[in-house]
This record gives C-alpha cells, sequence and structure tokens, in this order.
C-alpha cells in the first residue's frame, strides 16, 4: 500500500512596509494621508504614555506596570481595523489598542494605579477588562463570537494575548471552538518572543505560530508586527471576513518586547543586548516615520509637534487619574453581586 | 398534577425557560443529539434547534470561556459539565472569571449563567464520577451554589437560577434523578434561592442537610423529634433559619457526603457557634465522609455517611 498524502500545507508572512521605509505597492493598505498619519500619532501617543507610566511607576505613584515598547505597530494598526461595535478581549498588554479606540488615559492610569473603579468599561465601547490570568479571555471571546452570531449582529470579536499564552490548553479549546462553529472571531497574537524569561522556542517547536491554526481547520497568518501596514492589512480583512459570517483567523504579529517584561522585571538577567539593538533598528515607529518623510509627511519639526501634544493628553490623563479621591472601604462590595447576601450586606455595614 | 422524576422535572424547567426567553442556550458536551448522558435535555435540541442547544467539542475550560462570553453578551447561557469531577478543568473560568466579571468590571458586564452538573455518589461510575466538593465553590464570593433535594425543588430552584442576575452553580445530585417522583406542577413556579425550608418539623435536636442526603436522613429521623433543615442553597446560605431552629432545639448535626475537613459542614458549625452558643445544649457533631478521595463503587457505601452513622450522632448529642 503506498502512504498517502493527506494534505500540505504552506503558512505565509506578511510584509508591507521594510525598515528603510520601503512599501510593496500592491499590499500598501488603502489609506488616505490624514488616516496615515493618524496612525503614526497613535502610536507615537502609546509610546510616550508607555515612557510616563513606567516613570510613574519608578516614582511610587502607580503600581506595577507591562510596558509595551516595541509592540506599538502591533496594537494600534490591529485596533485602527475595528470599529467601536467589535468586541475586545485584551490580555493585559495591550495599552496602544486601547488608545487607539479612544479609552480614557486616566482610567488606563488608574488600572495600573489598582484602583477598582478603573475597570468600568465607557459605555460605546465592548471592550472586556484586562486578563491578568494569561489565556483565560481566549474561549471568553469564542463565546461571544457565539452570542454576536446568534444575535446576528455584524460584528466581530477579537482576542489579544501573547505568545506564552498559546501554550494554554484555553488557547486550544477555543481556536478549536472557533472553528468547530465557524465563529466571527479574530485571535490576535503578539508574538513579542519572550513570555518573561522564557524565549519562542521554550515555549513551541513549531516554526511559527500561526501554523497552529492549520490544526484547527481555519487561516493563519503571520504578519510583520512592527510593519504598522501588514498588522492592519491582515487585521481588517480577517475582522471584515468575520462581520461577514466567513469565520475566524488567527493573525501572529511578530514583534518584540523591547522593554523589561514588567516594572518588576530585569530583562537584563535572561537576554543578550545585542537581541535589544539588532530589535531597537526595527523600531515599528521610525519605520512608519521613513515611510512617511519618503511621502513628505513627515518632518523632524511635526514630530515635535506630535509628541508635544501627545504628553500634553497624557499629562491632563495623569493629572486627572492623581484628583480622584480614594475609593471607600464600601466599593469592596458595590459590584461583588447584583444583590449583596445578608452576610456581604452585615460585612459592608461594619467597614 | 404530573408525577416526575428529577429529571424530568429539570427537563420542564429547561423548556418552559427556553420557550420564555430566547436568552437561554445551552451548551456542553452530548447535551443535544444524545439529550446529555442522564437525558436531562433529551428533546430540546428536536425542539429549540442548534443554535440554541450546542454540542460542544471536549473542553470544560472552553465551554465555561464560552458561557462567560455569551452572558458578557447578553444571553443566559446553562453550560452543562458533565460531572462535577469534571469542573475542575474549568475551575480557573468558574473562579477567577465568572464569579469575578460583575466585580471586575465595576458592573458593566455581569455573569448570568447557569452551571448544571451532575454530582454526588452512589451511581456505581468510575472515578471523577461521584464527587461533592460543593465546598470548594463556596469559598468563591460572587457564585451561588444550589442544590436540589428532590423533582419538585429542582423545578423551581433552577428556574430561579435561570433568572437570577448572577452565576449559580446547579448542583444535581446524581443518586436522586431517577430515585423519588414528586407531584411537580406544569406550571411555572420560583423556589427563592438563598433560603432553606423545614423538611420536618422538630423539637429536640436540629439536623441541616442538602441535596441526596436529605433523603438519607429523613429516613433516619424516624422516631425521633428532630427538625430536619433543607439548605437548599449553600452559597448564600440561609443562616437564620439555621440559627432559629437551634435556638428553638439547642442541638445540631449536620450531615454531608463531602469530606470533613474544611467541609461546608464546618461553615454552619462556625455559624451556629458565633450566633447562637448559649443557646447550644450538647456539641455540635458533624457526620461526613472521612477525609480520603471519593473511592470506587465498592466501597462507596463506605464513604458516604449511612443510616447507622447518622442516628448515632443523633443519639449522641440527645445523650449528651
Ligand atoms: C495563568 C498564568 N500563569 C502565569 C502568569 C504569570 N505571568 C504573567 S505574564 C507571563 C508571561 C506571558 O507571556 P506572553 O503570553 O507571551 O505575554 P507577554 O507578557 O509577553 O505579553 C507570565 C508567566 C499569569 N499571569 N497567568
Amino acid at each position: 500500500m503506498p502512504e498517502v498524502l493527506l494534505a500540505d500545507f504552506q503558512i505565509k508572512r506578511l510584509e508591507v512596509l521594510n525598515e528603510k521605509g520601503e512599501t510593496d505597492p500592491e499590499l500598501l493598505p488603502e489609506l488616505s494621508d490624514a488616516e496615515m498619519w493618524r496612525l503614526y500619532e497613535l502610536m507615537l501617543l502609546s509610546r510616550i504614555f508607555d515612557e510616563r507610566a513606567v516613570a510613574l511607576q519608578r516614582e511610587g505613584r502607580i503600581g506595577t506596570y507591562p510596558p509595551i515598547r516595541g509592540q506599538e505597530a502591533a496594537q494600534v494598526g490591529s485596533a485602527f481595523a475595528l470599529t467601536s461595535k467589535d468586541w475586545l478581549f485584551p490580555s493585559f498588554r495591550e495599552m496602544g489598542a486601547h488608545l487607539t479606540l479612544g479609552y480614557p488615559i486616566p482610567q488606563l492610569l488608574q488600572y495600573w494605579g489598582g484602583d477598582e473603579r478603573s475597570q468600568k468599561v465607557p459605555p460605546g465601547l465592548n471592550i472586556f477588562p484586562f486578563c491578568v490570568a494569561v489565556g483565560s479571555q481566549i474561549p471568553q471571546a469564542a463565546g461571544a463570537a457565539l452570542a454576536a452570531r446568534y444575535r446576528r449582529d455584524p460584528v466581530a470579536v477579537v482576542t489579544y494575548f501573547g505568545d506564552g499564552a498559546t501554550s494554554k490548553g484555553d488557547f486550544h479549546e477555543a481556536m478549536n471552538l472557533a472553528g468547530v462553529f465557524s465563529l466571527p472571531l479574530v485571535f490576535i497574537c503578539q508574538n513579542n518572543q519572550w513570555a518573561i524569561s522564557i524565549p519562542l522556542k521554550g515555549q513551541t517547536a513549531s516554526a511559527s505560530l500561526a501554523q497552529k491554526a492549520i490544526a484547527y481547520g481555519f487561516p493563519g497568518v503571520q504578519v510583520d508586527g512592527n510593519d504598522v501596514f501588514a498588522v492592519y492589512r491582515a487585521t481588517r480583512e480577517a475582522v471584515e471576513k468575520a462581520r461577514s459570517g466567513a469565520g475566524p483567523t488567527f493573525i501572529e504579529c511578530l514583534t518584540y518586547r523591547m522593554a523589561d517584561h514588567t516594572t518588576a522585571d530585569d530583562a537584563g538577567r535572561y537576554r543578550s543586548g545585542e537581541e535589544v539593538t539588532f530589535w531597537a533598528a526595527r523600531d515599528p515607529i521610525l519605520r512608519l516615520e521613513r515611510f512617511l518623510e519618503g511621502r513628505g509627511l513627515w518632518t523632524p519639526q511635526k514630530r515635535e509637534e506630535a509628541a508635544a501634544q501627545a504628553a500634553a493628553t497624557v499629562d491632563a490623563g495623569v493629572a486627572q487619574m492623581e484628583a480622584a479621591p480614594p475609593p471607600a472601604a464600601a466599593e469592596l462590595f458595590d459590584e461583588v453581586l447584583a444583590t449583596l447576601t445578608p452576610r456581604q450586606a452585615g460585612q459592608r455595614k461594619v467597614r | 398534577m404530573a408525577q416526575l422524576n428529577m429529571v424530568q422535572a429539570i427537563n420542564q424547567a429547561l423548556a418552559q425557560e427556553m420557550a420564555r426567553d430566547d436568552r437561554v442556550l445551552l451548551l456542553g458536551e452530548d447535551v443535544g443529539r444524545d439529550g446529555g448522558v442522564f437525558r436531562v435535555t433529551e428533546g430540546l435540541l428536536e425542539r429549540f434547534g442548534r443554535e440554541r442547544v450546542l454540542d460542544t467539542p471536549l473542553c470544560e475550560s472552553g465551554i465555561m470561556g464560552a458561557a462567560i462570553g455569551m452572558a458578557a453578551y447578553g444571553l443566559r447561557p446553562v453550560p452543562e459539565i458533565q460531572f462535577l469531577g469534571f469542573t475542575y478543568s474549568a475551575f480557573e473560568q468558574l473562579f477567577a472569571h465568572a464569579a469575578r466579571l460583575r466585580s471586575r468590571s465595576r458592573g458593566r458586564y455581569s455573569c448570568p449563567l447557569v452551571v448544571r452538573t451532575p454530582y454526588g455518589g452512589g451511581i456505581k461510575a468510575p472515578e471523577l464520577h461521584e464527587e461533592s466538593t460543593e465546598a470548594l465553590f463556596c469559598q468563591v464570593p460572587g457564585l451561588k451554589v444550589v442544590v436540589p433535594s428532590g423533582p419538585y425543588l429542582a423545578k423551581g430552584l433552577l428556574l430561579a437560577a435561570l433568572r437570577d442576575p448572577d452565576p449559580v452553580l446547579f448542583l444535581e445530585p446524581t443518586r436522586l434523578y431517577r430515585l423519588l417522583r414528586e407531584e411537580v406542577p406544569e406550571g411555572e413556579y420560583l423556589v427563592e434561592l438563598g433560603k432553606a425550608r423545614v423538611a420536618r418539623p422538630g423539637n429536640s435536636l436540629t439536623v441541616v442537610a442538602w441535596g441526596s442526603m436529605l433523603e438519607r436522613v429523613l429516613k433516619a429521623v424516624e422516631g425521633y423529634d428532630a427538625e430536619v433543615l433543607d439548605l437548599m442553597t449553600l452559597n448564600p446560605f440561609d443562616s437564620e433559619a439555621i440559627v432559629t431552629s437551634v435556638r428553638k432545639t439547642g442541638r445540631l448535626v449536620i450531615v454531608h457526603e463531602a469530606a470533613k475537613t474544611c467541609g461546608f459542614g464546618a461553615e454552619i458549625a462556625a455559624t451556629v457557634a458565633e450566633e447562637a452558643i448559649l443557646h447550644l445544649r450538647a456539641p455540635i457533631l458533624r457526620v461526613t465522609a472521612p477525609d480520603v478521595p471519593v473511592p470506587l463503587a465498592k466501597l462507596i457505601d463506605h464513604y458516604l455517611p449511612g443510616l447507622q452513622q447518622i442516628r448515632s450522632a443523633l443519639d449522641e448529642v440527645l445523650q449528651y
């Protein structure tokens, strides 16, 4: 009996914008100059917000914070393809996606400052709370996608997670559910190549994470995660496909965490300076600047202006965060159940 | 009025609520075509279709996580976990997310789901099919834990759970599924969550039980002037009903089929010690399973509290 070839797979990487700022005109998404500039502003805002948050932690003004430096293109580029009707199930390192969707800065800072009240997502945005238990938001996103389909809502559900999360059972259970039920779900893996000190090859023996989708019966693609146009293009296609009922997509954004894992971490203990330098040269913001400059849209002067504006926005957010009075002890009880149990009510009285 | 067993009563409650409210969906392993391994969801797929009764892949954490997303989106999912022993792989979703979603979103999202799962021992099934680890779930603020002890209550409690705005773990004592038949009204009625009921009035001692132990306790107390309380909801539990009864009788025996250490009986005993210690005329006794894993069939009768053990505890507190 001959062996039969059951299937033969390919896995692709999408790249649109290279490090020199050159693009493939065939692949460049249709974006106006204003939209391209907006992408730049949002990435810059994310960078400045992030630097500020790290500084606030160092000054003891907020708690432990997980920096996003280096991942701005993956976050802004993907979230830019969403509307406020879509549902987002983030992990804890997607502040750039939040900023892109207009999530209030004081509230983001309040969260990392340890204030429960920050977790009430503003009306008009369908964003789930930050999820610290790695990967557990992914099946929840599958449930929202099931519900959206049941309701016949033409929305996409998008979930973000890191490379470490792809080792968890919940990732696999959700990928399988998405495939079996052909859900309007987009999986966005920010493969920043490190899960604290464990490098990608300590997480998987696969040649790519994107190829994992093949096993679940839907497309997976790797994109250059430091290339905002590639991320945007792939996400837009995936969310349009989801909204039209054509099923799930897995997008692996191959990027790099330039900062420490969190402000409590020292990445110098486990990775080399050369590696960081290598990736710093591939900074997603620099890359977009080179492109915009070639189009006559960018000058150092314009950067200064945009940076000053972003810094002012962040400053205002910091001031507002710090002006909030401390929460009352009763906040402990207020949203545990729709109606407090008699025991909870008794405990609340004496706090 | 029809005489129904618990399986039929639960099936009727699900069907009625699904007919009334199109947000109610069932999901789980084998709940559709097969009607569930205990046939509790039999006929519901035919009646409500594949969009409302979802046969899922085998993935407890995925089922629970998906139910959370569905609930947050505005539906009222009823995930079935085939046996309580398999909720452990969905623990994280239930503990860390379902029970906390309202709180961690400061009320923006709620999680009105009802997890249904067969529970308890005495059905000659393989390992992990006879667990009674209800107390684990009672430690979690934000999660309600309900245990019916018969068909009538199963329907009324389940309807109440399905309308509750928060997550409920609904534990169905497997041993009782087909053991008892009772008159179950065809119409809709709710049994309020968080309330105990006096299953049998009495004056000389109080016995607290729930689920499948209730049937056994009612047998054991024949010939005693015992007041039997059926707790029905374990979290939040009706401490007032217990304390009121103990103030009257002065004696308390708690019977549960779970292991003793950190079992729910400990919570009841501590509550009575806090609120009614001066009314006690004897030490509080607990009749429970020993602190060992739930065994296979040949040893299960040595594991579950038996009539004799319950009666010795009653005698002991009466003679103290
Ligand atoms: C279930 C779980 N295990 C462990 C942790 C501790 N922890 C926090 S982040 C992290 C690494 C996550 O890596 P990855 O998924 O790649 O995301 P990244 O932090 O790189 O964004 C670990 C182990 C956790 N939060 N949750």
